[in-house]
């Protein structure tokens, strides 16, 4: 019925597009096209769902190969930087040159395990600091007034929207010697001399936790807003004390939603350049900025290919529990 | 109850200041005269001039923006295709592929997309040299592709959950009625979801115009994009302009989704009106 409501909007949009559609039908080359597609087996289906797709294929999968190729070359001066793994002599021979060399370098130079050790420390405590800051947010956004709702939510997506490498930088200036926070407390005499918190680890986790915040808080939110809030009466009912049903109920049932807010904070922080190359002492050991030292710094591909494949590797625990936590939700909304 | 509100209002005015205190001092410390930025030295204006006189800055912004606007029509056309692929053709092979494929660049350390796709342009450029003689240029068109890579991702997501959202019976009608695929997409299922096209669109443009990561890897030495040119010199410390030319996109992105969220509030009021005229109707 609703289609009947609507007729005067869609007849004005129909018109347009059916000329277009119409002029297209009576050139030659798109019947003689169509009939040749179809004759081949290929469908408009086929065709919408090829395009994508082979642009991921060949932009996001092949990539990834190269890079893992790359990694097992060896390193020489050139263009490219790297030896190729196969070498054909007199056009039949093929000489396979695979290096194992960069790899077995990260296991032995310590700096590379520290970055590693590192990068998941510093990711899985800004991971449980996002929590506990954007767990009650999300839950008094979830139980605020449904008209308050929406612009509260709107108030956590904003910043998400204004620039990243600007909102880093803000913090430079709250954080430094003579920044906001020393000049607030020497104001008030609490302090003689400024505290040092810029370019230390404290102000990479400051960074990191105030960067990703709504990564948190959105999954977070999307849970607590469809929970069975009967379920809650009922322990209210039955004599339960808030802080039980929190804890036997909403905690609970809210996993899911505390997953895969971890893992949209955990898994782009451990590979984190950004926040501490501004922010950080600059002999600070993350992943991230290894990788880009080595590759532009040192200019040494294969090294830096063999450091993107081991933060890869690190990576695909945590990309499957998100995944399995957004199929949860998923089941959730369709229950 | 009493005591639980007021909890909740503390938590959230304590999130909200941690999340914006940063940002308005952003803007505030715009108007210091001061070179020092922090140390206030009277209000003054004289940075935002010297922004508009800085020719590195501006050729920079406006690289940035036509990388922004290609990248997010080229996102919406392929996240669209994407999205409709996954929401509604069912079960076809390689769809979980297809939707590892959109979901991982979400996460992706930018490090590793940026490093990767440098070094697919690489091998790409030897092999256009050696079968056409083509030259692949590092910079707009490299940077371009790079973008839409990872934007595309957010307009597929936008673009799967708006038309799961929204049963299919419309556009089954049509087809019942004789309609052609295509003209079922074009007088249909693109009006509907048109709100969703312009949020992801809007999504890609700034994603595209803040990336400072994966552009360093894929630009060449003659494209410098805005972040490129800000992370330069914000490495060397604070500097008034860079306050001045946030405040100035704050302020912009601001209106942006103010006017955008009136859009969709607007859109989403009609259709509910629609609905209820619709019942009234039967």
């Amino acid at each position: 019925m609703s289609a009947r409501a609507e007729a005067p909007r869609r007849h004005r949009h129909s018109a347009g597009v059916q000329l277009i559609l119409d002029f297209l039908n009576r050139l030659p080359p798109y019947r003689w096209t169509q009939s040749r597609l179809v004759r081949w087996g290929i469908t408009g289906r086929t065709a919408v769902t090829a395009v994508p797709y082979l642009w991921l294929l060949l932009f996001f999968l092949v990539p990834f190969i190269i890079v893992l190729k790359i990694a097992f070359s060896e390193a020489r001066i050139g263009m490219p930087p790297y030896a190729p793994l196969l070498t054909w002599i007199d056009g039949s021979v093929a000489q396979v040159n695979l290096q194992l060399k960069n790899f077995a370098n990260m296991f032995q130079d310590s700096l590379y395990a520290k970055a590693y050790l590192n990068s998941i420390k510093v990711a899985a405590v800004s991971t449980l600091f996002c929590l506990l800051i954007g767990y009650p947010m999300a839950y008094a956004i979830a139980r605020a007034e449904s008209k308050w709702r929406h612009i509260l939510l709107m108030l956590v997506i904003l910043p998400f929207w204004t620039s990243f490498l600007l909102r880093v930088y803000a913090w430079i200036g709250i954080l430094k010697n003579n920044g906001l926070i020393n000049n607030f407390l020497m104001w008030t005499g609490l302090i003689d001399e400024p505290i040092v918190m810029l370019q230390t680890d404290f102000a990479i986790y400051v960074g990191i936790v105030y960067s990703y915040l709504p990564f948190m808080i959105l999954p977070l939110y999307s849970n607590l807003e469809k929970m069975d809030l009967t379920l809650l009466e009922a322990a209210a009912d039955l004599g339960a004390r808030p802080f039980k049903t929190f804890m036997t109920i909403t905690l609970p049932l809210s996993l899911p939603g505390i997953v895969a807010g971890s893992m949209l904070v955990f898994i782009p922080a451990v590979g984190e350049f950004v926040i501490p190359e501004l922010l950080g002492p600059s002999d600070s050991l993350m992943i991230g900025k290894v990788l880009w030292q080595v590759f532009f710094t040192k200019r040494d591909w294969p090294a830096a290919s063999a450091v993107a494949i081991a933060l890869l590797l690190l990576l695909v625990i945590p990309i499957v529990l998100l995944q399995r936590a957004q199929a949860a939700e998923a089941r959730g909304a369709h229950r | 109850m009493k005591q639980s509100s007021t909890f909740r209002l503390s938590v959230l005015a304590f999130g909200f200041a941690f999340l914006y205190i940063p940002i308005l001092s952003l803007i505030v410390y715009s108007f210091n005269k001061s070179r020092l930025v922090t140390v206030w030295g009277g209000f003054s204006t004289q940075w935002y001039g010297r922004l508009l006189d800085n020719r590195q800055i501006l050729d920079a912004a406006w690289l940035s923006v036509k990388i922004a606007a290609t990248n997010a029509t080229g996102a919406v056309i392929l996240g669209t295709l994407a999205g409709l692929a996954l929401a509604r053709f069912g079960r076809f092979r390689g769809r979980t592929l297809l939707s590892g494929m959109t979901t991982a660049p979400l996460v992706m350390p930018e490090v590793i997309t940026g490093l990767s796709l440098l070094m697919l342009f690489v091998v790409l450029d030897s092999a256009l040299k050696q079968a056409f003689g083509w030259n692949l240029e590092r910079g707009f068109t490299t940077i371009t592709i790079a973008h839409i890579t990872l934007t595309l991702a957010y307009v597929t997501v936008i673009v799967q959950s708006r038309l799961s959202s929204l049963d299919d019976s419309l556009e089954e009608a049509a087809m019942d009625l004789g309609a052609r695929p295509a003209k079922i997409f074009f007088v249909i299922t693109l009006p509907i979801i048109a709100p969703a096209l312009v949020s992801g669109w809007l999504l890609a443009f700034t994603i595209s115009l803040d990336d400072l990561v994966i552009t360093s890897f894929v630009s060449g030495p003659g494209a410098s994009t805005l972040p490129m040119v800000i992370f330069s010199k914000v490495r060397l410390g604070v500097s008034p302009d860079i306050n001045a030319l946030a405040t100035i996109i704050v302020l912009l992105v601001t209106l942006g989704v103010i006017a955008a969220g009136i859009f969709m509030a607007r859109q989403e009021k009609r259709r509910q009106r629609d609905m209820q005229m619709a019942a009234a109707a039967k």
